[in-house]
């Protein structure tokens, strides 16, 4: 009480010297859910620097997810297949649309688009020899294409993108399947972004760009604007390339059931979509957390839409954006996905925010757990690095070896679920082997919520 | 050769120019009613003649590689894009965004070229007689433009290191585009590249543009620029 009397204005600093503490207790201590400590710190940051905050792996808000959908399995009405005995098929066609030759995953997990420079070489070498012994795809990224992945993935989806750094027709001929990137799920309507840091003499060279500028990819393609144009375009390519190879088109989850329906137009042979938990290696921050929808609903708009067309499993559907397992993988194909592609996934598996070299983590103001500082190109663990001593901790036989394992481990968590709800082909899984956990998630997979039959928004 | 593409297709016709080979005999094509069709020669790899009477669609010649082409009459948008070598000359006017990411050889424009000419340029020779649209240049990473007439506004918005020649006005400069001194060498330099686009015009007529490189590393201070 006596303390309270005291007047607080503006008393010389002789005269608070002598001013008894206030009383403290820690229980009283309130936090501000509207400024909470990351907010205020993020509030000086940008006070101290006037920048947004560039970093990479992908949103780490929470969003729904797979998580909130179970599968029903097999029990008195349903039948399950004998897991380790009966077959459970797992191979996928993709681009038989148009394209003479279309590409035959024995797995439908592939990986994503990580361009060179992004990535380390060791990274991307290891990532394409894992894909080959699994018999599914890799991809290139922007920045075109390296010798050292076309060696070693067998078959490379090679993407076109806005910037068309490094484009070349002979890469266009060498590759497996063409993919014309319009967007990516950590940011829709945003292009590609390299801080000078990583723009290395190698890298540099493969992009026409001087060494050390922060390079800020365009986000629409050069030469094309419009769909109708896109329809044009892919028809060159198909020409360019007499018609052998899938053409896939890539979005990030932003209206899918508009886009969709204009990439069937286009003449697309396979729809990439990129949903908001989609990875990233130098992103505004607030790109990555505050545009675009979450994987779970985009997939449900995109499969409506191609349902709507009576197109579903004729243009094939990849889904990708927080892919982390085999109940992810099985939960995206029950809703409609023809296949997964998977980024952050095998670069964890690869050792990304493994708790080894904590002193490096340290440096960058971070620990394991908790990096996302893929734009600084100092990754600890040798992935998202040009520099020849951090490259040096990732062995690419090693790590093909890490995530062919991971690839597997998926596979089979994978053909666990689908046997289990009777499934002789992952293919066959459907919405209707699946319940949701929350009213959100029933709302937004299209599945009706457990215990009732109840899809909000179904009429 | 001759291919009329009111009897053939296009994709038989790409199918038999991309099936010569160096030792191949057909070394000069004639292209006859194109009609506006989009994809003429497209993906060519050998250092052959194609000559195509009237006017092309989109993408004509894109991505070339050692062939001459020659288109007589107009071309629609993104012709010779991402060109690698060889040298595409097309008489009469042509739409947005040719040359658009081209990496190298040579692009005549004997008329005028719409916006976007040039865009994403990255090594590729462009010489264009008469004027160009708005945003020519865009991102222009490396190469050289060269425009007999006038440019219109935003000429090499956030351009990186290709060099730009304008002999009439130029509309207004895009971002970080600034004029820059032409000496002796560059003054040779152009007049060989005139030369060799066969276009009559003195290379001291001409200004040059270039980047400030202002933007290649981001600056808070300059954030009002974009």
């Amino acid at each position: 009480m006596p303390t309270k009397a005291v007047p607080r204005k503006q008393a010389a600093p002789a005269a608070a010297k002598a001013e008894a503490p206030l009383p403290f207790d820690a229980r009283k201590l309130r936090p501000s859910h509207t400024f909470p400590e990351d907010i205020i710190a993020e509030i000086q940051r940008m006070a101290d620097e006037g920048l947004y905050y560039i970093r990479g792996f992908g949103a780490k808000r929470k969003l729904p997810t797979f998580d909130d959908l179970v599968f029903l399995g097999a029990s008195a009405t349903r039948y399950p297949l004998e897991g380790y005995r009966e077959r459970c098929a797992t191979n996928v066609v993709l681009g038989d649309r148009f394209a003479k030759k279309p590409i035959e995953l024995k797995t439908p997990i592939t990986i994503a688009g990580m361009s060179f420079g992004a990535l380390g070489s060791h990274a991307k070498e290891a990532l394409g020899r894992a894909a080959t012994a699994m018999g599914t795809t890799t991809t290139t990224g922007d920045g075109g294409m390296t010798q050292e992945e076309r060696q070693s993935s067998k078959t490379l989806v090679y993407q076109v993108l806005p910037s068309r750094y490094g484009m070349n027709p002979d890469d266009l001929r060498k590759a497996d399947a063409i993919e014309v990137v319009i967007g990516q799920g950590a940011k829709p309507g945003g292009g590609g972004m390299l801080l000078g840091q990583k723009i290395t003499e190698r890298v540099a060279k493969m992009r026409t760009l001087p060494v050390g500028i922060d390079q800020r990819s365009a986000s629409r393609h050069p030469d094309w604007t419009g769909m109708d144009d896109l329809e044009i375009k892919i028809n060159e390519l198909r020409e360019i390339t007499d018609w052998e190879k899938p053409i896939y088109v890539k979005i990030g989850a932003s209206r899918p059931q508009y886009d969709v329906p204009m990439c069937v137009k286009a003449g697309a042979d396979v729809i990439v979509l990129d949903g908001m938990q989609g990875g990233t290696a130098a992103t505004q921050d607030v790109f990555i957390e505050h545009v675009g929808i979450p994987t779970l609903p985009a997939l449900k708009l995109a499969v409506e839409a191609l349902k709507s067309m009576d197109m579903h499993r004729k243009v094939q559907l990849i889904v990708s954006g927080g892919i982390r397992t085999g109940a992810d993988v099985a939960k995206a194909i029950a809703m409609g996905a023809d296949a997964v592609s998977i980024g952050m996934g095998a670069l964890i598996a690869l050792g990304c925010n493994k708790p080894v070299h904590e002193e490096d983590y340290e440096a960058l103001g971070t620990r394991p757990g908790f990096c996302h500082h893929c734009q600084t190109g100092r990754c600890p663990v040798g992935i998202t690095t040009q520099r020849p001593e951090l490259e040096a901790r990732l062995d690419p036989e090693r790590g093909a070896r890490l995530v062919r394992n991971y690839l597997t481990a998926l596979t089979l968590e994978l053909q666990t679920v689908a046997r289990a709800n009777g499934k002789s082909h992952v293919l066959h899984l459907e919405p209707e082997d699946m319940a949701a956990l929350t009213i959100e998630a029933a709302a937004m997979a299209g599945v009706p919520l457990a215990g009732t039959n109840w899809v909000p928004g179904r009429v | 050769m001759a291919v009329d593409l009111d009897t053939t297709s296009v994709r038989a016709l790409n199918e038999s120019l991309h099936r010569i080979t160096p030792s191949s005999n057909e070394r000069h094509w004639r292209i006859v009613n194109p009609r506006g069709k989009h994809a003429i020669a497209a993906g060519l790899t050998q250092p052959i003649d194609v000559e195509i009477d009237g006017h092309v669609g989109y993408y004509c010649a894109g991505m070339n590689q050692n062939a001459r082409i020659t288109v007589r009459g107009q071309a629609g948008k993104g012709l010779g894009e991402n060109i690698m070598s060889g040298e595409i000359r097309v008489t009469g006017n042509v739409s947005e965004c040719a040359g658009a990411s081209g990496h190298g050889g040579l692009i005549v424009i004997e008329g005028d070229a719409a916006g976007r000419c040039g865009i994403s340029m990255k090594g590729v020779d462009i010489v264009v007689k008469g004027s160009v649209g708005h945003m020519s240049a865009f991102m222009a990473q490396a190469g050289r433009l060269v425009v007999c007439g006038d440019a219109d506004h935003s000429l090499g918005d956030s351009i990186y290191e290709a060099a730009l020649y304008v002999r009439g006005s130029v509309g207004s400069l895009g971002a970080d585009c600034v004029e820059k001194d032409m000496d002796a060498t560059e003054i040779e330099a152009l007049g060989q590249l005139l030369k060799d686009a066969g276009v009559d015009a003195s290379a001291r007529e001409f200004r040059r543009y270039g980047s400030a490189r202002k933007l290649y590393n981001f600056h808070i201070d300059h954030a009002d620029a974009y």
